[in-house]
C-alpha cells in the first residue's frame, strides 16, 4: 500500500514539476528565444499552406456588425491629439519615409484622392473577440510604390500618434503583408470618417493577422531593413511589452 | 489485450499536449470570457455564455499571460495534431480500428447496451477475449471520431491566417465565432473523457494498466474490491 501511495505521489509530483517548468520556460531569456523560433516556424507553415495574395474573407452588407467594438487606446490624450479631433483633422500628415526614394507626405483630403479599395471583413482580437466592418482607403502598395521602396527595405513600421501606459504605439508587417491586396489604409468605417475609438482620422488594415498588427492613429509608415533598431526590436508595441507573437496569424 | 508500441507513444506524447493545452487554453479563456455564435460577437450581451474566471493554479503559465499562454497553446497544437494523425494512421494500418474501435450492428441492440451498462454499474470490468466493450468503443470512437479531430479543426479555424484558404472550414462550423465556442465545448468534453478514464484506470488495477500502457505487456482489467459482477446462469443467490 505505502508503495502504491509512493508511486502515485510520485506521479503526482512530477506532474506538478512539469506544469511548474512551463511558467519557468516562458519566464526565461532561452524560452522566449525559443518561442520566437517557433512563431517564425508558424508564420513559414501557414504561408506555405496559402497563396501568397490569397484573400480574408469579405462579408456582406447585412453582415457588418451593429457596432463596432474600440480597444486597447480609445481616445488618446497626448501630442495634441484631442486638438487634431476638435479641427477636424484638417492638419494631419501621414508621411512616408525610411528607405524610399522619394518621402512622401499627404494630408487627408490626398490620401482620399489616390486609387481607393473597399472591403467588408473580420476583425479578430487577440483576446477571442470578432467585429465586422466596412473599411474603404488607399493600399499600401500604392503608396510604397509612389515613394519608390528600396531594395534593401524588408519591414514596414507604422507609426502611431497614441501614447498607451508611456509607450507610443507602433506595429510592423514584412514585404509579403505590406503588399497584400487588403493591406489598407483606411479613413472610413462603414462609409463614415473613422471614430476616435477605431482610430481616426486613419488607421492600417492588415486582414490576415489579429487585431493588435491593425495600428490605429498613423502618422505614417517607415521603411526599415531590420526591426533591431525599432522600439525594444519586436516589431510592435505589445510585442516589446507583453511578449505578443510578431506574426500574428494565429 | 496487448496496446501497440504506436497506442503506446502516442498516448503518454497525447497526454503531455493535452495538459498543455488545455490549461493554457484557460489561460486565453481568461482574456474574453464570453462564447459567441455565428460570425462576430464582441461584448457580454451578445453572449451565449460568460466563462468564469480560471484561477491561476489551472492555467498555464500560473499568472494571466495572454501571450505565454498562447506560445505553449501553438507550440503543443503540433504534437497534438500531428501525433492525431500519426495515430488514426498506425490504427488503421495496425487493425486496432477494425479490431478494437469499430462496433458491430448486433452491439447496438438495446439488450446489449443495458447488459453492458448494468456490468458497469457493477463495477464489473472484466471482459472476454481481450475485447473493448460497447460503452469503450463508443467513447473511444467519439474521443477519436469527434473532440480529438474537433479540437484540430476548430482551432484551425479560429486563425485569421488559414482562413484564406480554409474558408469552407469556418463556414461549416456556422463562423468563427462559433468554431470558437465548438473549440472551448469540445475541450470541455475532453476534459470529461479524462476524468472518467482515470477513474476507471484507478478501479481496474492502476498498476497493470499503467504498466499495459507503459511497457506494453499483455494485462486484464482487474474488478475493484467493492465490485459485484453478475452470477453465472443458473446459479442460486
Amino acid at each position: 500500500m505505502s508503495f502504491t501511495m509512493k508511486r502515485r505521489s510520485v506521479l503526482l509530483g512530477s506532474g506538478a514539476l512539469m506544469l511548474g517548468a512551463c511558467t519557468k520556460i516562458s519566464d526565461s531569456e532561452a524560452g522566449t528565444r525559443f518561442f520566437e523560433t517557433v512563431d517564425d516556424w508558424q508564420m513559414g507553415l501557414q504561408r506555405a499552406l496559402r497563396a501568397r495574395n490569397a484573400l480574408a474573407p469579405e462579408y456582406a452588407p447585412e453582415d457588418i456588425s451593429p457596432t463596432f467594438r474600440g480597444n486597447g487606446s480609445t481616445d488618446p490624450q497626448n501630442d495634441g491629439y484631442p486638438e487634431h479631433v476638435t479641427n477636424g483633422f484638417a492638419d494631419w500628415r501621414f508621411t512616408v519615409t525610411g528607405l524610399v526614394e522619394r518621402p512622401l507626405s499627404f494630408t487627408l483630403d490626398q490620401i482620399m484622392t489616390l486609387p481607393q479599395r473597399t472591403q467588408i471583413t473580420r476583425h479578430d482580437c487577440v483576446e477571442g473577440w470578432s467585429a465586422i466592418g466596412q473599411w474603404t482607403g488607399p493600399q499600401l502598395s500604392v503608396l510604397l510604390d509612389a515613394a519608390e521602396l528600396r531594395d534593401d527595405a524588408r519591414f514596414v513600421i507604422f507609426r502611431c500618434a497614441d501614447n498607451l501606459n508611456g509607450g507610443d504605439y507602433y506595429e510592423s508587417v514584412d514585404l509579403i503583408d505590406a503588399y497584400h491586396p487588403q493591406t489598407i489604409i483606411a479613413h472610413s468605417l462603414n462609409g463614415q470618417a473613422l471614430p476616435v475609438r477605431n482610430g481616426a482620422p486613419l488607421r492600417m488594415r492588415i486582414e490576415r493577422q489579429l487585431g493588435y498588427k491593425h495600428a490605429k492613429y498613423l502618422t505614417g509608415i517607415e521603411a526599415v531593413a531590420s526591426l533591431d533598431d525599432v522600439g525594444l526590436g519586436k516589431g510592435g508595441y505589445w510585442e516589446d511589452r507583453a511578449g505578443y507573437q510578431w506574426y500574428a496569424g494565429i | 489485450m496487448r496496446h501497440f508500441v504506436s497506442t503506446r507513444i502516442w498516448h503518454w506524447i497525447n497526454l503531455i499536449a493535452i495538459v498543455v493545452l488545455f490549461m493554457s487554453g484557460l489561460n486565453i479563456s481568461n482574456a474574453h470570457p464570453y462564447l459567441y455564435w455565428g460570425d462576430w460577437g464582441f461584448s457580454p450581451t451578445q453572449a451565449w455564455l460568460a466563462v468564469p474566471r480560471f484561477p491561476g493554479w489551472m492555467t498555464i503559465p500560473d499568472y494571466y499571460s495572454l501571450a505565454k499562454a498562447r506560445d505553449w497553446h501553438l507550440l503543443m497544437a503540433f504534437p497534438f495534431a500531428f501525433g492525431l494523425l500519426g495515430m488514426w494512421i498506425a490504427m488503421l494500418w495496425n487493425g486496432h480500428f477494425r479490431r478494437d474501435i469499430k462496433t458491430a450492428r448486433r452491439e447496438w441492440r438495446w439488450s446489449a447496451i443495458r447488459a453492458d451498462i448494468a456490468k458497469h454499474l457493477r463495477f464489473d470490468f472484466t471482459h472476454g477475449e481481450g475485447k473493448y466493450n460497447f460503452l469503450q468503443k463508443i467513447a473511444y470512437g467519439a474521443v477519436f471520431g469527434v473532440l480529438l479531430p474537433g479540437m484540430v479543426l476548430t482551432g484551425l479555424a479560429i486563425s485569421p491566417g488559414m482562413e484564406p484558404s480554409l474558408w469552407w472550414l469556418v463556414d461549416i462550423f456556422g463562423g468563427r465565432q462559433s468554431a470558437r465556442s465548438l473549440h472551448f465545448l469540445c475541450a470541455w468534453g475532453l476534459f470529461g473523457f479524462f476524468v472518467v478514464h482515470v477513474l476507471l484506470v484507478l478501479l481496474s488495477g492502476p498498476v497493470g494498466q499503467l504498466r499495459a500502457m507503459i511497457l506494453g505487456g499483455d494485462h486484464q482489467p482487474t474488478n475493484p474490491p467493492f465490485a459485484r459482477p453478475a452470477k453465472p446462469e443458473g446459479e442460486s443467490a
